[in-house]
C-alpha cells in the first residue's frame, strides 16, 4: 500500500493523536498507576494515596493467605476450563449440526444470537427468577414434571457453582455458533465431494474432513472463549452478589469489586486487579500456545 | 450440481433429529424471555404457583399493576434519557475516532507501526477491573466525577467508556478499509482531493456498513454495562435504566412480578434494536472478533 497519496506523512497525526490520546489518559496511564496503587496505603476511592504499604508488597502478602481469594482464582479457572468444554462444545455441535439441515440455518443463527446483545444484568435477575427457591421457573417445572418432590435451593451449598456456571455459558454459545458457522461455509464443497468419492461418510467425514479444516476457526473460538471468562462480571454479582453462599462463589472480578467498594480496601483491590491482569496474560499466552493456528 | 445433491440426500443423522436438537437450542434462548415477559403482566402471588400458562387480558390473573409500580418507585423517563444520551455519545465519539485511526494504521507506513498495532491489541485486553480506581481518582481529581451534578457525571462516565470500547473498535475498522480497494482513494487524488477529503468523501461512504456496525455494538455495550456505570452514577437523578432497574429489584423483595416487570423493561429497547439490525450485529462483533 505504498500509493503517492500516502508519502506525505503529516497528516497521520490528524489520524492517531486524538484515539491514541484517549487510550493513553483512559487506558494505558491508569493500567500503570493501578500496579502502583497496588504498593500504597489508600484509604478511600478518590483520595490519594497516603504513602507505601509496610512492607510495600503487604497486600500480595495478604492475598497469598486470603483464602476467599484463593475460592476465587479457584473458580476463575473452573469456570475457564467449563468454558472451553461447555460453551465452545456446544456451539460446535450445534453448528455441525445447522450445516446438515436445508432450510432455516439463518433462523436458527439469529435466535442463538439474541442473549449476547441483552445486558447481563437483566439476564441476571431473568436467572434470578428461574433458580428461585420458592416457586421459581425451574423449580415449578421439576415439581410439575414430577422429578423433583421438593423445592431445590439451587443457590445453596451443592448447587451454587452450576447455577452461576449456567447461565454465563448459555450467554455466549450464539457466539461462538455465528463463527464456527461461518468456518463451515467457507469450507468448498469440492473437498466432500472428493470425500464422499473416497467413501468418506457421516461421522468420518465430520471426523476426518471437517473437524481438521476447522481446526483455525475452533482455535480462534477458544482463545476468546479463555479471554472472555476472565472478565466476567454482571452475571455472577448480580446472581450471586457477596459471593454466596458463604464466601464460595467468588471469581476474581466479583472479589475485587467487592474489596474496592462495598468494603473500602482501595489498594488491596488494586492488587486483586494486578492479579486478574496477569492471569489474563499467562491464560492468553497458553490458550495461544496450545491452540495455536496452523497454516495449510 | 447433481452430485451435491446426492450427497446431501445421504446425511446418516436424520433431518428431523437435526431440527429437534436446533429447536431445544432456540428454547432455551427464546422461552425464559418469553416466560419473563408473560409474567409480568400476572396478578401478584401467582407466578410462584403457576407461571407457565398465559394470563390473557379476559382472565383475573391479568394485570399492568407491575408496571405501574415499577413507574411509581423511579423516574423511568429520566433513566432511558440518560441512558440513551450516554450511549449515543459514546457511540459517536467511537465511530469518529477509531474510524480516523483505523484508516490512518491501514493506508499509512510509519516507525513504531508494529509497535502501536501491539498497544491496541493489548488494549483489548485490558480488563475494567485494572483501570477503573485510578480513571476513578483522576476524574475526581478532574473535578468531573463525584460532583452531584447530572451532566458531569454522565460525562465521567461516558469518557472511560469510549476508551473501553475504542480498541475493539479500531480492530474491527481495520478489517474493513483494508478491503476498501485502494484505486478508488487514488482517483480521488488525481481528481484533486487531499486525503481528509478521500477519508471522508471516499472511505467513509464506502465503509458506511462497517461503521453501522461499530456503531451498534458500541451502543449496545455502552447500554448493558452495569461495572463503569455503578462507579460513576450514585445520584439518582444520574441513573441509567441499568442501574434502576437492579436497584428496583434489588428492593422489590418477594414482589417477582415487580422483577419481571422491570427485567422487560430494560429489554425491550435493546430487542427492537436486535430485530431491526440483526445482520450488522451479527456480521459486526464476529468480523471483529476473527480478526482481532
Amino acid at each position: 500500500m505504498n500509493s503517492m497519496i500516502y508519502k506525505k506523512k503529516s497528516p497521520l497525526l490528524f489520524f492517531l493523536l486524538p484515539a491514541f490520546l484517549f487510550l493513553v489518559v483512559y487506558l494505558y496511564y491508569p493500567f500503570i498507576q493501578n500496579i502502583i496503587n497496588s504498593f500504597q496505603a489508600i484509604s478511600g476511592l478518590g483520595t490519594r494515596a497516603t504513602g507505601l504499604n509496610q512492607p510495600w508488597y503487604a497486600n500480595y502478602v495478604e492475598l497469598w493467605n486470603d483464602p476467599s481469594m484463593r475460592t476465587a482464582v479457584k473458580n476463575t479457572l473452573l469456570l475457564v476450563l467449563c468454558t472451553l468444554v461447555f460453551q465452545v462444545g456446544t456451539a460446535l455441535v450445534l453448528a455441525l449440526i445447522v450445516d446438515r439441515i436445508k432450510v432455516g440455518a439463518k433462523f436458527f443463527r439469529t435466535l442463538y444470537f439474541f442473549p449476547i446483545v441483552i445486558s447481563a444484568t437483566a439476564l441476571g435477575l431473568l436467572f434470578n427468577l428461574i433458580f428461585l427457591y420458592n416457586g421459581g421457573m425451574l423449580n415449578q417445572l421439576l415439581q410439575n414434571l414430577g422429578w423433583a418432590s421438593a423445592n431445590i435451593d439451587w443457590k445453596g451449598e451443592k448447587h451454587y457453582f452450576f447455577t452461576m456456571l449456567l447461565p454465563i455459558l448459555w450467554q455466549y454459545v450464539g457466539f461462538y455458533f455465528v463463527i464456527l458457522v461461518t468456518g463451515l461455509n467457507n469450507i468448498s464443497t469440492d473437498v466432500y465431494e472428493a470425500a464422499e468419492l473416497d467413501g468418506a461418510t457421516g461421522w468420518k467425514r465430520v471426523r476426518y474432513i471437517t473437524l481438521p479444516l476447522l481446526r483455525n476457526v475452533i482455535c480462534t473460538c477458544l482463545v476468546l472463549a479463555v479471554t472472555g471468562a476472565l472478565k466476567v462480571f454482571d452475571l455472577p454479582w448480580v446472581m450471586m452478589g457477596a459471593g454466596i453462599p458463604l464466601d464460595q462463589s467468588w471469581l476474581t472480578g466479583t472479589y475485587m469489586y467487592n474489596q474496592t467498594f462495598t468494603r473500602g480496601n482501595v489498594d488491596y483491590g488494586s492488587a486483586i486487579a494486578v492479579v486478574i491482569v496477569v492471569l489474563g496474560v499467562l491464560l492468553a499466552q497458553i490458550a495461544n500456545r496450545v491452540f495455536k493456528e496452523k497454516e495449510y | 450440481m447433481k452430485r451435491n445433491s446426492a450427497i446431501k440426500k445421504r446425511v446418516p443423522l436424520s433431518q428431523t433429529v437435526s431440527y429437534a436438537v436446533l429447536i431445544f437450542w432456540a428454547l432455551t434462548t427464546v422461552y425464559p424471555f418469553f416466560w419473563v415477559i408473560i409474567n409480568s403482566f400476572r396478578v401478584r402471588g401467582e407466578i410462584r404457583s403457576d407461571s407457565f400458562s398465559i394470563p390473557w387480558p379476559w382472565t383475573g390473573s391479568f394485570t399492568f399493576d407491575n408496571y405501574v409500580t415499577a413507574n411509581d418507585r423511579s423516574d423511568f423517563a429520566a433513566g432511558y434519557t440518560n441512558s440513551i444520551l450516554i450511549s449515543v455519545v459514546v457511540t459517536l465519539v467511537v465511530v469518529l475516532l477509531a474510524g480516523l485511526f483505523a484508516y490512518g494504521m491501514v493506508r499509512y507506513r510509519f516507525r513504531g507501526q508494529r509497535f502501536l498495532h501491539g498497544m491496541i491489541i493489548a488494549a483489548m485486553m485490558f480488563p475494567v477491573f485494572s483501570t477503573i480506581i485510578p480513571v476513578f481518582r483522576m476524574e475526581v481529581m478532574m473535578g468531573i466525577a463525584s460532583t452531584q451534578n447530572r451532566w458531569l457525571s454522565l460525562l465521567s462516565t461516558i469518557l472511560p467508556q469510549i476508551a473501553g470500547n475504542l480498541a475493539f473498535a479500531i480492530v474491527v475498522l481495520m478489517g474493513f478499509i483494508r478491503s476498501v480497494p485502494i484505486d478508488l482513494e487514488e482517483a480521488a487524488y488525481l481528481d484533486g482531493c487531499n486525503v481528509f477529503q478521500i477519508y471522508f468523501k471516499i472511505i467513509i461512504p464506502v465503509a458506511k456498513p462497517s461503521f453501522a456496525t461499530v456503531a451498534i455494538f458500541s451502543f449496545l455495550w455502552s447500554y448493558n454495562d452495569l461495572f463503569t456505570q455503578t462507579f460513576f452514577l450514585r445520584y439518582p437523578k444520574e441513573k441509567t435504566i441499568t442501574l434502576l432497574i437492579n436497584e428496583i429489584s434489588s428492593q422489590a423483595g418477594v414482589n417477582y412480578g415487580l422483577m419481571a416487570a422491570s427485567v422487560v423493561l430494560v429489554v425491550v429497547p435493546v430487542l427492537v434494536v436486535y430485530v431491526l439490525l440483526q445482520k450488522n450485529i451479527i456480521k459486526g462483533l464476529t468480523v471483529g472478533a476473527v480478526k482481532g
